[in-house]
């Protein structure tokens, strides 16, 4: 095939739509994938650089270039090698520098446009890391004779090199290969002209290459391939000789000089070096004898097509190839009993083979992404047989939904895990990646899955994945979870995740152990023996884990309390002046003026701070648009009354014991009217203090008399009727929008109640006057933490705040048993006064303090253990 | 080496790698994490009321918490080092986007090579024998130049080249502004990122006047021995070889016992200072890495020996106490010389092609 000469390179052609009157029909249809092909099989048949050319007038050159690299920067097969970038508009030159990642060549720039535009050129192409053509071409023409191809090419290298610093063997001179043969006589001696400028280039511009376009030589015999592949290779012969080191050309059609018949080669070498007046007659003469006679065209390696459909199967998996897929597919399918044996069978046994390889590190991303396309191919052309037989036969193997969790963007993996729960008949619902808890489990229950999937490659996915297992358990799933991505393990789905979920959790190293998995977990019969096997393999582990002693610098929860913080109560709190429960309603339209509305636009996926938002220059208008939505629905909401709003506040007498507050029925503070339950960090300090809310209360011992107030208010009391009058009404976009809104109102009311609170029911800054957006941005003295949130993280609290404000009487607002409070629009917290006290998370805590809660609360460890769950140390 | 050593700076650190081995700071993220910081640490007084979370943005701490990140830098060079890294991994504006917080990357970035600045100024000072430098570090970002973010889609792109230039250019200016010695291209995974970073300094370097040592080190993910982006090493070299690096070499993903091969790989071929930086082994299953300082240093004491490295340091897990016992296992070491190439075309696609 080639030439003989090892050190020429060989640039495959067919990928040119001015070449190649196949590959120009594929691309202007848009058949990328086919097109793909034509790239592979030119690397396959021995191309060492690919040159890709886009310059068609029926096409948007640029967009083709960059579609085309872009996708071929995803199959391996092809990338591996070199990119030639070819076009004749610098923008599309440029366009497809930016989509390679490799060290690629340019073709072409030249003189024609001066030396500043070719200088200009040069310049950018070093700053992207290429390699260039310089075509033999100035500001006069084309160079046709030695002398004016080699005189450009000197001038050429000469600015290129002393001016701008091109490295000399990163130019290649395509000295321009015109046709011979013509029948013109001024084109007899363009070969030769070609040959031996080579000649005097390679020796006076050192390190450079020589290149050029070797179909143009044969032009005028299109259409007898066995002559032009002679006249191709003749040429070659004698420009390799001279000096040309690369060439473009069809590497699968390259007569072997040595096997071109003696007469041919004869004919042929008097018209490529000029050495007879009448060669072109002659070989004219000659030519008809080889029409269709030459050797068949080398191929593609296609000796894998005659073993197995299986193995077929197999190595189209592993390589990627979906030229025959549905071929083979369909005749897998005939031989098997049922389509379902096709992809149980062969295609799984295909794809194992991939997984190994790729955990072997003999294959790698971009090639198993290829293999799953190939497999979900074949899974397309089955499906429908699938279907078919399902009527008569069972439903799904089971549904199951997929997501990367909260945080991760890294999708893969679950990607792939899905094609091939799919390709097994399996229902599968990918929600995508970066899924909080709550919409993974909202969905869950909304489709009925069977099983959930969490992936995630980052290592903080593993502690939403752990809160994923924990909000399942709480929420009262009792469907078996799957752990998989690349940051899972064993250990930690033993140490971590199974604990916190009663139903089987299941950690799946790899895809292809994700069908057995599956299949084990949803069969009836076996699930409980697969159940208990898991359950036994996770003790050992975790007895193992046990052993380690994890890195972390926890403190004593007597460490802890020794380095409180100790607030300054040198000036007496201030008395409430108004002490007890006192029920607040509150008008719409009033709360509206609280809205802090930049959560509002997050709800909505919109990141950017009101009303700032409303001017992005990227989501300004949708912001600007969601934002009048917003008012008309509010406009209405306060017309109509469809939603009401309702509160209570308490203030009480209180002092601090130890890490609990004890809230006293009057100012005698001899009947304890309720504890509250506070935490305390613990973690090691060393520039602040181990913060609990308690410490901004004055203690028992100190004689102060100190007061903690309690707060919960709604807005949602209607919500849900008119967010379903919605999405019956199949406007999901304002079902949304109600519970948006509301939700809002109802922390506007928690920023206006807390805001009479201070003026008026307390009054302790009576002469505060901040505009909402100092309000928002917590100007003011004092706190409002909320249970469930990071400063007093145990929900059970709650029951507290209700218990003392009669909260539901005086609302109508109620909490769950895993106390969440309805309606969803809801916000309830304690009011703290001190100018000290501040927001803090408390974080992880130590088994002591868990203990010591227990106690506190009147809890046994397990009790304690699981509503501290998400705060618990390792 | 192409770059202009226009400053004493400049030429003392071309001094200094010829004369022996230089030694780099190790892990910013795992000193960080040992001061358990929360949420309301992250955010400081000038985030205190930003609209979303802020815990986790280590860079953010240059401007929240500086003592800290002082210190670590103090730390690092108390124990050997020679070039400090700015905490600026992630300040781009494209990693900031998690943060919405794009329009403080500037900042962040002058505030982090001012920091370091001070603590390398306060050491060389301490021991003007041994001058410390400061690298800007460049980032990866978080998204992919070449890698679909969708397997059906394998055309599409999260990010554009154009996007990268423009993100990479802000950040090296503020770095030079801030007052880096070097910029450090650093865990680069796909290489059309790196070479978008690249053509944004050359153009910053043109911009501000000023042209800097540029150090560009890759990761290589898994056995594969290749980037994430599917490029062997040595394909790899060839497409950033045009940025003429000071130093070129690999970090992050592995630890340096598997690491070796590859560092040996490019040895061999790079026509400039060679660096590594692994990690300290590879992370356990609750991502926390095990190898200790003595073992670390063992290993790359042998890669000295065999001639392989001209700056050594660490990466995820490494602590002034692993670069503490590298500086002192290299300080007697010969540097690697860098040998001479014969000029050839040196190309590249997932895999090198040379002519």
């Amino acid at each position: 095939m080639s030439a003989g000469f090892s050190t020429f390179i060989n640039i495959g052609e067919r990928t040119n739509v001015t070449g190649s009157a196949r590959f120009k029909r594929l691309i202007l249809e848009g058949d990328y994938e086919a097109a793909l092909d034509v790239a592979r099989q030119q690397v396959e048949s021995g191309a060492q650089i690919i040159d890709i050319n886009m310059d068609e007038a029926m096409l948007d050159s640029k967009q083709a270039m960059v579609t085309f690299l872009n996708l071929i920067a995803s199959e391996p097969d092809i990338s591996r090698v070199p990119i030639m970038i070819d076009s004749s508009k610098w923008d599309v030159i440029e366009a497809g520098l930016k989509c390679v990642q490799g060290k690629a060549i340019v073709n072409s720039i030249s003189l024609k446009e001066g030396e500043e535009v070719f200088l200009a050129q040069a310049k950018k192409i070093k700053r992207y890391g290429a390699a260039t053509v310089v075509m033999a071409f100035d500001e006069k023409g084309q160079a046709d004779t030695q002398a004016r191809k080699v005189e450009i090419c000197q001038r050429s290298y000469k600015v290129l090199t002393e001016e701008i610093g091109f490295p000399p063997e990163d130019i290649i001179f395509d000295p321009n290969i015109f046709a011979v043969a013509t029948g013109i006589e001024e084109h007899d001696n363009y070969a030769v002209d070609f040959i031996e400028a080579t000649r005097v280039i390679r020796q006076t511009c050192p390190h450079s290459h020589i290149s050029g376009g070797l179909s143009n030589i044969s032009f005028s015999f299109r259409g007898n391939n066995p002559v032009r592949e002679a006249m191709h290779s003749v040429f070659l012969y004698h420009a390799i000789r001279a000096g040309m080191d690369m060439a473009i050309v069809n590497a699968g059609q390259l007569e072997v000089y040595d096997e071109i018949p003696q007469a041919l080669r004869e004919a042929v070498e008097d018209v490529i070096l000029n050495r007879r007046s009448d060669g072109t007659e002659r070989l004219l003469d000659i030519a008809p004898q080889f029409q269709g006679d030459g050797k068949a065209a080398a191929k593609e390696d296609l000796s894998w097509r005659e073993q197995s459909v299986n193995k077929r199967l197999e190595h189209a998996l592993i390589k990627g190839i979906t030229d025959y897929i549905i071929v083979d597919t369909e005749e897998a399918r005939q031989q098997a009993e049922r389509p379902l044996h096709v992809i149980e069978g062969p295609l799984m046994d295909g794809m194992n083979v991939v997984g190994d390889l790729f955990g072997e590190g003999k294959m790698f991303l971009p090639q198993v992404v290829k293999s799953a396309r190939v497999m979900k191919k074949a899974v397309a052309h089955l499906q429908p047989y699938i279907e078919a037989e399902k009527s008569d036969d069972n439903k799904s193997n089971g549904k199951i939904l997929l997501a990367t969790v909260k945080g991760d963007v890294h999708d893969i993996g679950k990607n792939i895990v899905g094609v091939v729960l799919q390709c097994n008949n399996f229902e599968v619902i990918d929600m995508g990646v970066m899924v909080p808890a709550a919409n993974i489990l909202q969905k869950a229950k909304e489709e009925n899955v069977d099983m959930i999937g969490l992936s995630g490659l980052i290592t903080p996915s593993l502690d939403e994945m752990v809160h994923v297992a924990k909000e399942m358990e709480r929420q009262g799933f009792d469907m078996p979870l799957l752990i998989g991505g690349a940051t899972t393990s064993k250990a930690h789905t033993a140490v971590k995740i199974e604990q916190n979920y009663h139903a089987p959790v299941a950690y799946v190293p790899n895809a292809s152990r994700a069908v057995g998995v599956c299949q084990k977990l949803l069969n009836k019969g076996s699930r409980d023996i697969y159940a208990k096997e898991l359950a036994k393999e996770y003790d050992t582990v975790r007895e193992q884990h046990a052993r380690k002693k994890p890195r972390s610098k926890p403190v004593t929860l007597e460490k802890a309390r020794e380095n409180s913080c100790q607030v300054d109560f040198s000036t007496p709190p201030v008395t409430p002046a108004k002490l007890g429960v006192t029920p607040i309603t509150a008008d719409l339209a009033t709360l509206r003026e609280y809205i802090d509305w930049t959560p509002f636009f997050l709800t909505w996926s919109l990141a950017g701070k009101y009303p700032r938002i409303l001017d992005d220059e990227v989501v300004g208008e949708e912001a600007t648009s969601l934002f009048a939505d917003a008012n008309a629905m509010l406009d209405k909401i306060i017309a109509d009354k469809s939603l009401q709003a309702k509160g209570v506040i308490g203030l009480f007498p209180a002092n601090r014991l130890g890490d609990d507050i004890e809230i006293y029925a009057d100012e005698s503070r001899t009947t304890v009217k309720g504890v509250a339950h506070h935490l305390r960090q613990q973690t090691q300090k060393d520039k602040f203090a181990n913060y609990c809310l308690a410490d901004f209360i004055a203690d028992k011992e100190s004689g102060i008399a100190d007061y903690v107030g309690a707060f919960a208010v709604t807005s949602g009391i209607g919500e849900d009727s008119l967010a379903d009058t919605y999405i019956k009404a199949g406007d999901d976009y304002n079902g949304i929008m109600v519970k948006a809104v509301a939700d809002r109102l109802a922390e506007a009311f928690a920023e206006y109640l807390h805001q009479q609170v201070r003026l008026k029911y307390w009054g302790y800054a009576p002469n505060e006057t901040l505009n909402n957006d100092e309000l928002i941005r917590e100007k003011y003295q004092g706190i409002r933490p909320a249970p469930g949130y990071a400063a007093c993280p145990e929900h059970t609290e709650k029951q507290l705040i209700w218990d003392l404000l009669a909260a539901q009487e005086h609302t109508g607002m109620k909490l769950t048993e895993s106390y969440a409070m309805w309606p969803g629009a809801s916000v309830s917290g304690w009011y703290f006064a001190h100018p000290e006290s501040k927001y803090f998370a408390v974080a992880k805590i130590q088994a002591d303090q868990v203990e010591d809660y227990a106690k506190r609360k009147n809890w046994t460890l397990e009790e304690a253990e699981k509503w501290l769950g998400p705060n618990l140390s390792d | 080496m192409k770059n202009v050593f226009d400053s004493n700076a400049q030429a003392s650190l071309a001094g200094a790698a010829k004369e022996r081995i230089l030694v780099l700071d190790g892990a910013m993220g795992t000193m960080i994490q040992q001061h358990k910081l929360e949420e309301a640490d992250y955010r400081g007084e000038q985030f205190a009321n930003w609209h979303c979370d802020v815990q986790g943005n280590n860079d953010l701490l240059v401007l929240t918490q500086p003592d800290i990140i002082y210190q670590i830098h103090c730390d690092y060079l108390d124990a050997g080092a020679d070039i400090i890294e700015t905490n600026t991994f992630n300040a781009t504006t494209i990693a900031m986007a998690d943060y919405d917080m794009q329009a403080t990357s500037r900042d962040i970035n002058v505030a982090a090579a001012k920091l370091a600045k001070k603590a390398a100024a306060e050491y060389t000072a301490k021991t003007p024998d041994k001058p410390r430098f400061v690298a800007g570090v460049l980032g990866p970002t978080n998204r992919t130049a070449s890698i679909s973010p969708d397997v059906n889609d394998p055309g599409k792109r999260n990010v554009t080249f154009d996007e990268l230039v423009e993100a990479y250019s802000e950040s090296t200016e503020a770095l030079i502004e801030g007052g880096a010695d070097l910029i450090m291209l650093e865990t680069i995974f796909d290489t059309l990122n790196a070479k978008a970073a690249a053509f944004a300094v050359e153009q910053t370097f043109e911009k501000v006047g000023v042209t800097l040592p540029v150090m560009v080190s890759g990761t290589i993910t898994d056995a594969s021995g290749r980037t994430l982006s599917g490029q062997t090493a040595e394909a790899f070299y060839y497409s950033m070889r045009h940025v003429n690096p000071f130093s070129f070499g690999l970090n992050c993903a592995l630890g340096p016992d598997l690491l070796r091969q590859y560092v040996d790989e490019v040895a061999a071929i790079a026509e400039c200072f060679i660096s590594a930086h692994p990690n300290a082994g590879l992370p356990n299953e609750f991502g926390e890495y095990d190898m200790e300082g003595p073992e670390m240093a063992t290993h790359i004491k042998e890669w000295a020996e065999s001639g392989l490295v001209n700056i050594v340091g660490g990466c995820c897990g490494s602590t002034p106490d692993h670069i503490r016992d590298i500086a002192e296992a290299v300080a007697d070491i010969k540097p690697r010389e860098v040998p001479a190439f014969e000029p050839k075309m040196r190309l590249s696609g997932l895999e090198p092609f040379v002519h």
